[in-house]
């Protein structure tokens, strides 16, 4: 690998990046999409988290942009695999939107407008981990990356960072979402090359 | 408008050729959601992503899915109620 991307942390990224196994580098930022991109004005945006017990919290776009911001820098990794170093967001912490929801639940399934979904562990979205973000690179996320708003989870593959993400199910037992139904891995960890249901 | 990134469903006819022994270039399949029966290469197909994602052209919802994986395939197909192939006429069995 001869490209050399500085890191925006600082990190000295000289020469071939720490990449997890079967990944390549890419300095672009490819558009994956399951259907259609859906439009969705801001004036109707919500997020919804739901318990297990049927409790509802509801955040209109104002509601979400007045909570505490972060800026994560991060690295993303595709399950088709390229991986991105040192991508900016800004959004709200699930720390922040979990913070008083009364729950005992040990899943969660992300769901999207146009239909998307995505499970994954609720312990993987706690602990400064997963971010609801609307800006990428100093920007509005453009709506073909998931804006107004997306999921991001980077220490999974990118498939559970769900583009529109409408909402988040806290349950008590697992429910795969749309690629985890059609043979790709519960949880995919990146790092252990967990891309298809039994790796 | 922007153009949606979809291509037709004949870009199918390669990767279902792996799994089927049939010619799916002709086949027809039925929407589970909205009940259209539409020509598989009709579809519209997302390929964009992970998997191959194919959309019936009436109601957008999901048809048939395909992932494949380099040892492993998966094929979805709770979107579609039936897919229909012509077949060589049916000979009479000497038992
Ligand atoms: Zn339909």
């Amino acid at each position: 690998m001869g490209i050399v991307t500085p890191g925006f942390e600082g990190r000295p990224r000289a020469g071939a990046p720490n990449l997890p196994p079967g990944q390549y580098l890419t300095p672009d930022f490819p558009v994956l999409s399951a259907g259609p991109t859906p439009k969705v004005p801001r004036e109707t945006w919500e997020f919804v988290i739901s318990t297990e017990t049927g409790m509802e919290y509801r955040w209109s776009w104002d509601e979400m942009m007045a909570l505490p911001q972060e800026a994560p820098t991060v690295d993303i990794h595709c399950v088709t695999r390229w991986s991105k170093l040192g991508t900016t967001w800004q959004g709200v912490s699930l720390d922040t939107l979990l913070d008083g929801i009364d729950t005992v639940a040990d899943y969660a399934l992300a769901h999207s407008y146009g239909g998307y979904s995505s499970n994954l562990p609720l312990g993987d979205l706690r602990d400064g981990r997963a971010w609801l973000v609307h800006t990428y690179d100093g920007g509005d996320l453009p709506a073909e990356h998931g804006g107004p708003a997306r999921l991001l989870v980077p220490h999974l593959y990118f498939w559970k960072s769900a583009k529109w993400v409408r909402g988040i199910r806290l349950m008590s037992e697992d429910s795969p979402g749309f690629w985890e139904t059609a043979g790709y891995h519960d949880y995919g960890d990146p790092w252990r090359e967990q891309r298809y249901q039994g790796d | 408008m922007t153009a949606l990134p979809y291509v037709d469903g004949n870009m199918l006819d390669g990767p279902l050729g792996e799994v089927f022994a049939v010619d799916l270039s002709t086949a027809t399949g039925r929407c589970a959601h909205c009940g259209t029966a539409s020509p598989v290469a009709g579809l519209r197909v997302y390929s964009h992503a992970p998997g191959l994602v194919a959309r019936c052209p009436t109601c957008v919802e999901v048809m048939l899915r395909l992932v494949r994986a380099p040892d492993r395939a998966w094929l979805d197909l709770r979107g579609a109620t039936f897919l229909r192939f012509p077949m060589p006429p049916e000979r009479t069995l000497i038992r």
